[in-house]
């Protein structure tokens, strides 16, 4: 059990400059995201894509943007729990408990959700019959490359994903790539390396075809797939892989008890609490009279949410505010020697 | 000004008047319509607002798709041929009659 003053869900922008917020006025916090990496949707949708309205920063992408976030509170030496997902917040004796899917377990008066529209999750085949054989031999991204040796692997998708590895995996296995269009999204020279793979019959290129059905009996033996005008095919598979990017997933956020407006969680604007006392909602996930969902709003939010952290993490001190280049404190708490 | 009808997969029926320089995924949030999420808000960048244009003539006569639409499309819940990013289709007189059809599920 891991006691702290807050519980961060969700490490995107609005998270992380919180998290600076807390640790300017002396408070703890862990930071829990269950993507592999830090940054939400600025890392995983546009890491190369300039953004232009960061006050006071003219220009910077997505990743730069999270790199200067992260660097802002490396001062704090804040924990990170990546690739787990809060699953279940339970109050007793007016603390929070906070279970993760991997089992961790956190203590705190209070929790941030900073969750944006959810957790990132792989756009699975719409086909029921696929679902049998998730995790096994359909897959929605690749741990092991050497498990497709020698097999035939049906590959859906027309981006960077599906056209790198139907390349990566010609080499070892008979690899199929269907797509349900001719224009692919993926990089050019990617485009051009499968249609040369197509042409000279390394790879089986089909398009303007999707997934109808898999079938197999007790393991995996074909895939039919349909075009719009309802020819259909049966290839071999030993493994079909589908890569259609990502969708959020509100998920478990949905079953708290927060009274939520379309994907969306209510707050109080004097300080970003929800109708749980203890439970604060910024950034993308919160709405109210006005709302917009901008990086900017999302780091005055986590700005007022932390001071209302304050008050159930230090109930006998009265917060008293200061501004960073004056109060010496807040330099002692930032390592700044002058 | 243009009225819209927005038909679910269960077949439901919406109708309502949606003002020019609207999208009509906008139309279809501000009046409650269910059956279109639009999680990005109209950025193009999630592709939960996307629905189908059966009628083959209105299709030809919408505005044609800006880059980038396809490919969000292709991350969609079963595109078609005739699918479209409702927060894509902005509002003029030329849509009113306009119907459009959502997929079984946007996410
Ligand atoms: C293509 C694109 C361009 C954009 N351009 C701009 C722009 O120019 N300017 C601008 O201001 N904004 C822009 N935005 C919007 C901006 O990225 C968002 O407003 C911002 O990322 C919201 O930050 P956030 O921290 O609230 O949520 P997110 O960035 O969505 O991060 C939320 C994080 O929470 C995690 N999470 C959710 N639920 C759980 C759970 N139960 N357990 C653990 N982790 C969880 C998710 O995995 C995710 O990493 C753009 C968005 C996109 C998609
Ligand atoms: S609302 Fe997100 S792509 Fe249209």
């Amino acid at each position: 059990m891991i006691k702290t003053d807050v519980v961060i869900i969700g490490a995107g922008p609005t998270g992380l400059f919180c998290a600076h917020q807390l640790g300017i006025i002396g408070l703890r916090c862990e930071i829990v995201d269950n993507l592999d990496k830090i940054g939400g949707q600025c890392i995983e949708l546009y890491p190369d894509k300039p953004i232009y309205d960061i006050p006071a920063v003219p220009k910077c992408t997505g990743e730069e943007l999270t790199n200067n976030l992260i660097e802002q509170i490396k001062p704090f030496n804040f924990n990170f729990h990546l690739s787990d997902r809060v699953q279940e917040l339970k109050n007793e004796n007016n603390k929070w408990l906070v279970k993760t899917l991997n089992g961790k377990e956190f203590e705190t008066p209070n929790i941030v959700i900073a969750g944006g529209v959810g957790s990132f999750e792989p756009r699975k085949f719409p086909t029921k019959s696929a679902e049998k054989y998730d995790g096994k031999s359909v897959l929605y991204s690749i741990k092991d490359k050497t498990i497709f040796k020698d097999k035939s692997v049906v590959i859906f998708g027309g981006g960077d994903s599906a056209l790198d590895w139907a390349i990566e995996l010609s080499n070892s296995s008979r690899v199929t790539l269907v797509h349900r269009r001719d224009e692919f999204r993926g990089a050019p020279a990617s485009v051009q390396k499968i249609k040369e793979l197509s042409d000279n019959k390394t790879i089986n290129l089909i398009t303007k075809y999707s997934i109808k059905d898999v079938k197999g009996n007790g393991s995996l033996e074909s895939v039919e797939i349909k075009s719009e005008s309802g020819e259909s095919k049966v290839i071999k598979a030993d493994y079909v892989l589908g890569f259609f990017g990502l969708i959020m997933q509100l998920g478990p956020i949905a079953e708290w008890g927060l009274n939520l407006d379309k994907k969306t969680i209510p707050v109080n604007t004097e300080n970003f609490e929800t109708n749980k006392k203890g439970i604060f909602a910024i950034g993308d996930i919160c709405t109210y009279p006005g709302k917009l969902k901008l990086i900017l709003s999302g780091f005055h939010e986590g700005a007022l949410a932390a001071r209302g952290c304050f008050k159930y993490a230090r109930p006998d001190e009265k917060y008293r505010f200061e501004f960073t280049t004056a109060s010496s404190t807040i330099k002692d708490r930032l390592g700044v020697k002058e | 000004m243009a009225k819209i009808k927005y038909i679910e997969f269960n077949g439901t029926e919406h109708e309502a008047d949606v003002a020019n320089g609207l999208s009509v995924m906008e139309g279809a949030i501000q009046n409650d319509i269910p059956g279109i999420d639009a999680d990005c808000g109209g950025g193009m960048s999630c592709a939960t607002c996307h629905v189908y244009i059966n009628d083959d003539e209105w299709f030809k006569k919408l505005p044609e798709k800006e880059m980038g639409e396809d490919d969000m499309l292709d991350q969609a819940f079963e595109p078609k041929s005739n699918s479209r990013l409702s927060c894509q289709l902005i509002v003029s007189d030329d849509l009113d009659g306009l119907t459009v059809h959502m997929p079984e599920k946007q996410v």
